[in-house]
């Protein structure tokens, strides 16, 4: 790979680039080994401490949590997007009295932990578990997913809307018709980081006591023994972190195939839309 | 009501403790955020691999299990805490860190080639260029983000609360199981403390966007 940031190596810079990531690959394995070489001192590593993922019920109940996090990351992802789209049609009004308190309540809901939003529904209201943890994450991703659609639609050139108008499309109807599905193809990229956002913020049930992967792992720990909480942490943390990926991966891809646009800049890749990525 | 005039001290305590988590932790991650960034489009192939992998993996792992990793796993591994703090500080700055190099990585790409060309055919190095030239740049020019994911650290420090560090979080949890009937002038009291940071750093935020787009 060359940069313009830096001329293509020479025999010498090649030379040091690789003692230095030698010497840093040995290093991060010396970290490792020495990881490892803890795990074995406080017996982690004894095979009857693994031995437990031969067992079915272990796998039943890591599944449970899985379907858990995921079911409610679905309902959650399919409730929110309307929800936004509506919010976002709200929010750009031409009538102040509804875009100025839709305004509020979204700076409200975007400017709060999911958490307590989690908390406050499950307290308040009453609701189970899976209730609470699915409104916290509707109503803050509904509010980012109205911002990215706000932008998407400011983003458009002035004349997509103009044209609408002068053929006598009422605002509404331009809205829907004209604006509203090139905003959303246009932020395809942003509102699927959104979603692994989402995602990744049911493990936030863990907190209210949802039923989720990371509470799985601590109610098999507390069921089977202390011992057990590290390999079920690994293995739990390690399919969160391979779920996620997924999905990441899908939005990137989205982002290729929606990208035509010539790439620029220092490092040659596109900037990303950067807001939407926030966690 | 009275539940939340009565605590208002336990509030500022909490708010105090907010406020420290995030700052120290966000320092930590602008820092280390910079240097993975710089490190991504260093000439050194390893020093990207890693910045990459870095990135990728704590971008996709929950907070939860970050905190869960610090708080519980490390302890475990021999490194000792005084303080469930600094457990939730080593979480915070490393999960956002891997934010604030994406940002920054993108805002270098936003800079003009023709700067680094410039640079370069002048005769500077790769750091000189990075550290001269490029990243003052980028670094102005991703302000916005880099302030929309310290909000964001401000929200996620509250799961600090649930790993027995007392800060707003914590001692709404508290004081809502305290006074279970006025659970929702409770939380409502959290909530307005943490609106109390977010809303004029979003301020904040969209006045800088504006600035900086002038000057681009």
């Amino acid at each position: 790979m060359s940069s313009v940031l830096y001329d293509v190596p020479g025999p010498k810079a090649r030379r040091v680039s690789l003692i230095g990531s030698i010497v840093g690959t040995v290093l991060i394995l010396g970290l490792l080994a020495w990881i490892i070489m803890t795990f074995a001192q406080q017996g982690i590593l004894e095979g009857r401490r693994w031995a437990i993922f031969t067992r079915a019920d272990v796998w039943m109940l890591l599944g449970n949590g899985i379907g858990a996090t995921l079911s409610a990351a679905a309902v959650a992802a399919v409730i929110a997007f309307p929800l936004g789209l509506l919010l976002c049609l709200l929010r750009i009004s031409d009538l102040p009295a509804i875009r100025i308190p839709t305004r509020i309540v979204l700076e409200f809901l975007r400017g709060m932990p999911v958490v307590l939003m989690m908390l406050f529904i499950l307290l308040v209201f009453g609701t189970n578990q899976f209730i609470a943890v699915v409104a916290g994450l509707v109503l803050y991703n509904a509010a980012v997913f109205a911002e990215i659609i706000r932008a998407g639609i400011q983003s458009l050139p002035k004349g997509q809307r103009e044209a609408g108008l002068t053929v006598g499309l009422t605002s509404f109807q331009s809205r829907m018709i004209i604006e509203l599905p090139q905003a959303v193809r246009r932020m395809m990229p942003s509102l699927v980081a959104q979603l692994v956002v989402l995602l990744k913020d049911t493990s936030l049930g863990y907190i209210v006591a949802y039923g989720e992967l990371l509470r799985a792992v601590q109610v098999m720990a507390d069921f089977l023994g202390t011992q057990f909480l590290f390999p079920i942490f690994f293995v739990a943390a390690a399919i969160y972190i391979a779920i996620n990926l997924c999905v990441s991966r899908i939005a990137v891809w989205i982002e290729r195939r929606g990208s035509t646009k010539a790439a620029g800049g220092v490092a040659k890749a596109e900037p990303e839309p950067i807001e939407a990525a926030v966690p | 009501m009275d539940a939340v005039i009565e605590s208002l001290p336990l509030y500022w305590n909490g708010f105090l403790r907010t406020l420290f988590l995030s700052v120290t932790s966000g320092v930590i991650a602008l820092v280390l955020g910079t240097l993975l960034a710089a490190a991504r489009v260093s000439p050194v192939a390893a020093l990207r691999g890693f910045s990459m992998t870095y990135v990728e993996v704590l971008r996709n792992t929950p907070l939860t299990i970050a905190f869960f990793f610090a708080a519980i796993v490390l302890p475990r591994l021999g490194v000792k805490f005084e303080q469930f703090e600094v457990a939730a500080i080593i979480a915070l700055s490393a999960y956002t860190a891997a934010f604030i190099a994406e940002a920054v990585r993108s805002g270098v790409n936003s800079v003009p080639v023709g700067q680094a060309e410039a640079a370069r055919s002048i005769g500077m190095k790769f750091s000189q260029v990075l550290s001269l030239i490029i990243l003052p740049q980028a670094l102005r020019t991703v302000i916005p983000p880099l302030i929309n994911i310290l909000i964001a650290l401000v929200k996620n420090s509250s799961v600090a609360g649930a790993f027995f560090v007392l800060e707003l979080f914590g001692y709404g949890r508290q004081l809502a199981n305290a006074n279970g009937d006025q659970v929702m002038a409770v939380l409502l009291g959290v909530a307005f403390f943490y609106l109390l940071i977010t809303i004029p750093l979003g301020i904040l935020a969209s006045t800088v966007e504006r600035k900086v787009a002038i000057a681009r």
